[in-house]
C-alpha cells in the first residue's frame, strides 16, 4: 500500500502563508452522516404522507393512444392519479438549466412525463399516490395505457441515417446555424476551424485515422432520486429534494407547473451522489401536482430499476478521429467528427466534448465537427466532465499509438505539445493560467512512472485530461456570533464535503479555526440565488462568496473596534482572531470579545454575498495504469494506478485526493465494464446494480495521489475546480496499458472480458 | 392485503414490538415503522450494501430479509453504534480519514466494517477488499474506507 503525496514546490511558503487552507479538519456534517441522523431524499416523513409511484412505457418507441386510469382510481387507498394532461400546457416558454444554458420547456415536460409519445423504455406516463408504496404499486398495473409500437432507434450512427425512423417528426436540423428542411434526428450540426487542415497534414510525417465508441454509461449514484411535495391550499409548495441544485429545481419546477416562483420553496436534503445526474428534475413536478390533487404531502422514490431505465446516462457516442505527427511527435494537425446520442430529447453534452477534446495540447491546425442526436434512450444528463471522456479517450488513445510507432516516451510527446498559458484553443478562446506541463512533468518524475514494470501481460498506460470547469452564480450569508463564531449559510448543496471547504475559506479571512464558523446548507428562501453544485464550481465560487462574506466580516470588526478605541480605521488590522490597533498604542482585543460586546450592544454583523467568477481556469490530469491482462478470460486488473492533478489550491486536500480517487474509480468502471444493454426491441437488459457492475472494492488496488499546486490567477486563494477532470483520462490510460500488455488497441468501451478475448483471438 | 404480523426483536440493544405486513421488507419495517431511517435504500435487491445490518451476529442487507423474520433475533443498525462514549472507533475513523464524500453508504460501510472486524480483528487490506465487495460506493473509490477500517483496528483492540 502506497501513501498518499502531495507535492508542492511552494509548501514551506504555503503553511506559513495559511491557519486554515491546506489542512485537513473533520467536516462539519461528518457526525451526521457516520451515525445515520442525516436526512436524505427518502429519509423526508410528514404527518398525512402519501407516497407516489409511477408508471413506466414498457416499449422503447410508442405513440400513446389512450390511458384510463378509472380503475386505479377506485383501488383502496388510492388519493390520487395523474397524467401529462394535468401539466400545463408548455407552449414555447423555455426554461433555464443554468450549466446547462436555456432549453425550451416542452420537451422537459415531455420527458417529465411523457404526453403523446413515449420515447424510451422507462419514459414516464402516468403516476399514483397511496397510503402505501405497495398500494401504489398495486394501482400501476391497473392502469390501461394503449400503445401504437414503433420501431425504436437505438445506434447513433443508425440513427444519422436519411432513412432511420423518427424519435421525432418534428426535429430539423440546426445545420451550421441553418434549419433544415426535412425532419432529422440530428439535432444540430455545429464545428470549429482553427489553422488549415490540408497545410498541417501536408507538414504530418505520419497519419493515424481511426474510430472510438462509448457504450451509455449511467452516473451510478447510490442514492435514488426522491422527492416530497406538500402543496397548500393558498397556493404556497414546499419540496424537500435531493438535488445539486435547490435553485434550478425551483426554476424548473415553477416552469412546468406554470406557478410563480415566489410561491414554491425548495429544501434541498443531504444528497446522496448525483455527479451531473441530479440537476433535471424528473418525480418532483409529479409529486408536486399528487400533493395538489390528493390535498396532502407526497413523496415520490424512485427504485433502483427506474434510476437506470429513466435518467441521465450520459451519451452514448461515435468519435472519428485523424491526425497528423511529425517524426519528432509534434502534432501538426487533427480532423475529428463527434457524434453524441442526446437520448429522447435533443440536448448532448457535444459542445463540450469538442470544447475539451484538444484543449490539453498546441495544435495550430483543428477541426471539429459536433453532432447532437436523439435515438431512444433516456434523455442524457450531465456525467462529471459531461462529454469530456468520450472525445478525449480517442485523442489519448492515438498519442499513445503515435508513441508506440515513433519509439517516443508517452510523458514527452505530452510535454513536448503540451498546452501553455495564451495559446489559443481549438474553439479560439486563449488559455489562462493553467498548470497541463507542471502536471505532466510531476506524473514524468514520480516514483510510480520511475519504477519499471515487469511480468508477462502486463503493461503502462499513460493519458492526460483536461476539463472546463465553471464559475456562475453562488450566494452565502454569514453572521456573527455573540460568542466569536460566524454562521455561514451556504447556497450549494454538500455532495462531498464543500460544507467545510467553503467554511475554511471564511475561517482562514478571520483567522479563526474553522471549528467556529458553523456551515450549513440553505433553502431557497434563506440565502441568496445559487447555481447547481457542478461543473467543479463549489469549492471555486460559493468559496468565493466566503471568502468576500470574511472579509466584510472583517471590515466590519474593525469598524466597531476603532469607535470603541475612538482611533481611524485605517490605524486598526484584524489577524488570527484578534484584533489591534496598528498606532502602536498596542491595544487589542479578541473577535470572540468584540463578538460579545457587539451583542450585547445588539449591533449585527454579518454579510449577504452574491458572487458570479468568470476566470475559473482549466483543470489538467496526468494518469499512470499498470494493469494485467489475463488471455484465457480478457480479465484486466488493475495493478497501480496514480493520478496527478493541478489543484490550483487544495482547500482541503483529502477531499481533492477523494474526488481524484472517485472519479478515476468512476472512469475505470467506463473503461472496463459499464454499459447499457439494449435488446433488439430497444429495452434496457440490466437495469440492476448487479448486471450494471460498477466497481467494488475487490476490483481496485489503492488509488495514489499527487496534488499539483498551480494557483489559479483568478481565485484569491488560487483554487481550480477539482472535481471533474479525473473521469477522462482513465479510460485512454487502460486502454493504452492493455495495448502495451498484450499488443491489441481497442477504441470501443466498455474493454470488457469478451471484448479483450475477441480481439486477442483477431490478432493471433 | 393479508393480515399483519405481530413481531417482537431485540433491535440495538431494546425490546421491540412491531406490526408488519408479510411483504414488507426488513428495511421498510426499520424505515418506515420504525423510523430508523439511518439503515439506506440503494437497490432493494441485495446488490449495494447501503442497507447493511446484523442479523444475530450475520451481517446482512435489510432489503432481502422480510420484517416478519426477524421474530426473535437480535438486530443491529447504526443508530445503535453510538454509545453514551461518543462515537464508535470505525465512525471517528471513517470520519479522520475523509472516508465518505456523499455519505449514502456509510451507515452500509461502518456496519460491514463491524462484523468483519468482530470476526477478523487484524483484516489484512485484501481480507477488507475481499468482505466490502458487497457495499457498493460511487464516490470515494473505496481508497480512504479501506483505510478507515484498517486505522480502527489497534483502537478496537485497546476498547477490548
Amino acid at each position: 500500500m502506497n501513501p498518499t503525496q502531495t507535492m508542492d514546490p511552494a509548501k514551506t511558503e504555503v503553511e506559513q502563508k495559511y491557519k486554515v487552507i491546506g489542512t485537513r479538519p473533520i467536516r462539519h456534517d461528518g457526525v451526521d452522516k457516520v451515525t445515520g441522523r442525516a436526512v436524505y431524499g427518502a429519509d423526508v416523513q410528514l404527518p398525512g404522507m402519501l407516497h407516489g409511484k409511477v408508471l413506466r412505457s414498457p416499449h422503447a418507441h410508442a405513440n400513446i393512444k389512450s390511458i384510463n386510469t378509472a380503475k386505479a382510481e377506485a383501488l383502496y387507498g388510492v388519493k390520487a392519479v395523474m397524467t401529462a394532461a394535468d401539466f400545463p400546457d408548455a407552449g414555447s416558454r423555455t426554461a433555464n438549466l443554468g450549466e446547462l444554458g436555456e432549453v425550451p420547456l416542452k420537451p422537459m415536460c415531455d420527458n417529465v412525463m411523457a404526453s403523446d409519445k413515449a420515447v424510451y423504455h422507462g419514459h414516464a406516463v402516468a403516476a399514483v399516490a397511496a397510503t402505501s408504496p405497495h398500494i401504489a404499486e398495486e394501482a400501476l398495473g391497473l392502469i390501461e395505457v394503449e400503445y401504437e409500437v414503433l420501431p425504436p432507434v437505438m445506434d447513433v450512427l443508425k440513427a444519422m441515417d436519411e432513412d432511420s425512423p423518427l424519435v421525432h417528426e418534428d426535429l430539423y436540423t440546426d445545420e451550421l446555424g441553418e434549419k433544415s428542411s426535412k425532419p432529422s434526428n440530428v439535432a444540430s450540426h455545429t464545428r470549429h476551424v482553427k489553422g488549415d487542415l490540408s497545410q498541417g497534414f501536408a507538414a504530418a510525417d505520419h497519419v493515424l485515422e481511426r474510430e472510438y465508441r462509448c457504450a451509455t454509461v449511467h452516473q451510478g449514484y447510490i442514492e435514488p432520486h426522491a422527492a416530497t411535495a406538500m402543496w397548500n391550499p393558498d397556493g404556497y409548495v414546499t419540496m424537500w429534494v435531493t438535488t445539486q441544485g435547490a435553485f434550478t429545481v425551483r426554476t424548473s419546477v415553477h416552469q412546468i407547473l406554470d406557478i410563480p416562483v415566489s410561491k414554491l420553496k425548495v429544501i434541498p436534503t443531504e444528497i446522496g451522489g448525483g455527479f451531473g445526474g441530479k440537476i433535471p428534475v424528473y418525480g418532483e413536478p409529479v409529486a408536486a401536482v399528487l400533493s395538489r390533487k390528493a390535498g396532502r404531502p407526497v413523496k415520490v422514490v424512485m427504485d433502483r430499476t427506474e434510476v437506470f431505465q429513466a435518467t441521465g446516462p450520459t451519451s452514448g457516442s461515435y468519435v472519428k478521429l485523424k491526425m497528423g505527427v511529425t517524426s519528432e511527435g509534434r502534432i501538426t494537425a487533427a480532423e475529428t467528427m463527434l457524434a453524441y446520442e442526446a437520448g429522447g430529447y435533443p440536448g448532448s453534452i457535444v459542445a463540450l466534448g469538442g470544447i475539451c477534446m484538444f484543449a490539453p495540447y498546441n495544435i495550430d491546425n483543428t477541426t471539429i465537427d459536433m453532432y447532437d442526436v436523439v435515438v431512444n434512450k433516456p434523455k442524457t444528463a450531465a456525467y462529471r466532465a459531461p462529454g469530456a471522456p468520450n472525445s478525449e479517450f480517442a485523442v489519448e488513445c492515438m498519442l499513445d499509438e503515435f508513441c508506440e510507432m515513433l519509439g517516443l516516451d508517452p510523458m514527452e510527446i505530452r510535454l513536448l505539445n503540451g498546452a501553455k498559458e495564451g495559446d489559443i484553443q481549438s474553439h479560439g478562446i486563449p488559455h489562462p493560467r493553467i498548470g497541463c506541463i507542471e502536471t505532466t512533468e510531476a506524473a514524468r518524475d514520480c516514483e510510480h512512472y520511475q519504477t519499471p514494470l515487469e511480468g508477462p501481460n502486463r503493461g503502462r498506460g499513460v493519458a492526460s485530461g483536461y476539463w472546463v470547469n465553471a464559475g456562475l452564480t453562488s450566494s452565502v450569508t454569514a453572521r456573527l456570533n455573540g460568542d466569536g463564531t460566524v454562521t455561514l449559510q451556504e447556497g450549494s448543496t454538500d455532495i462531498g464535503g464543500t460544507r467545510t471547504s467553503i467554511a475554511m475559506q471564511l475561517a482562514e479571512v478571520l483567522g479563526i479555526p474553522v471549528e467556529d464558523v458553523v456551515p450549513s446548507v440553505a433553502d431557497t428562501d434563506s440565502v441568496g440565488y445559487t447555481e447547481v453544485t457542478g461543473g467543479s464550481r463549489v469549492t471555486f465560487a460559493t468559496g468565493w462568496a466566503a471568502y468576500n462574506a470574511g472579509q466584510a466580516i472583517k471590515s466590519q470588526l474593525i469598524e466597531q473596534a476603532a469607535d470603541i478605541w475612538k482611533v481611524d480605521k485605517d490605524q486598526v488590522s484584524l489577524a488570527d482572531g484578534v484584533i489591534a490597533t496598528t498606532n502602536g498604542n498596542s491595544r487589542s482585543m479578541t473577535i470572540k470579545e468584540l463578538a460579545a460586546d457587539l451583542s450585547q450592544k445588539g449591533i449585527d454583523v454579518g454579510s449577504r454575498e452574491t458572487v458570479t467568477p468568470q476566470n475559473h481556469g482549466g483543470a489538467y490530469a496526468t494518469h499512470v495504469v499498470d494493469v494485467e491482462v489475463d488471455p484465457d478470460t480478457g480479465k484486466v486488473t488493475i495493478l497501480r494506478y496514480t493520478a496527478v492533478q493541478d489543484a490550483g489550491r487544495a482547500i482541503h486536500p483529502s477531499y481533492v485526493e477523494g474526488q481524484m480517487q472517485g472519479g478515476v474509480v468512476q472512469g475505470i468502471g467506463w473503461a472496463l465494464n459499464e454499459e447499457y444493454f439494449y435488446n433488439e426491441d430497444g429495452l434496457l437488459m440490466n437495469s440492476s446494480f448487479l448486471d450494471y457492475r460498477m466497481p467494488t472494492s475487490l476490483d481496485l488496488p489503492m488509488i495514489e495521489t499527487i496534488i499539483v499546486e498551480v494557483p489559479n490567477p483568478g481565485h484569491p486563494y488560487g483554487v481550480r475546480g477539482v472535481g471533474e477532470v479525473p473521469i477522462v483520462p482513465p479510460q485512454a490510460a487502460v486502454s493504452n496499458a492493455i495495448a502495451r500488455a498484450v499488443g491489441v488497441r481497442l477504441g470501443d468501451l466498455p474493454m470488457s472480458p469478451q471484448t479483450v478475448v475477441k480481439a486477442l483471438s483477431a490478432k493471433s | 392485503m393479508a393480515a399483519k404480523v405481530h413481531v417482537a426483536a431485540t433491535i440495538n440493544g431494546e425490546p421491540v414490538e412491531f406490526l408488519c405486513e408479510p411483504r414488507q421488507s426488513l428495511l421498510e419495517v426499520l424505515r418506515d415503522e420504525l423510523k430508523l431511517t439511518g439503515s439506506k435504500e440503494g437497490c432493494n435487491n441485495g446488490n449495494c450494501g447501503a442497507c447493511s445490518v446484523i442479523l444475530d451476529g450475520l451481517l446482512v442487507d435489510a432489503c432481502i430479509v422480510l420484517g416478519a423474520e426477524i421474530d426473535g433475533c437480535t438486530v443491529e443498525t447504526i443508530e445503535g453504534l453510538m454509545g453514551s462514549e461518543g462515537l464508535h472507533p470505525l465512525q471517528q475513523t471513517f470520519l479522520e480519514n475523509a472516508a465518505l464524500q456523499c455519505g449514502i453508504c456509510t451507515p452500509g460501510f461502518i456496519m460491514a466494517g463491524k462484523a468483519l472486524l468482530e470476526k477478523n480483528p487484524q483484516a489484512s487490506e485484501g481480507d477488507i477488499r475481499h468482505w466490502c465487495a458487497g457495499n457498493l460506493c460511487r464516490c470515494t473509490g473505496y481508497d480512504k474506507i479501506v483505510r478507515a477500517i484498517l486505522d480502527a483496528e489497534p483502537q478496537l483492540e485497546v476498547k477490548k
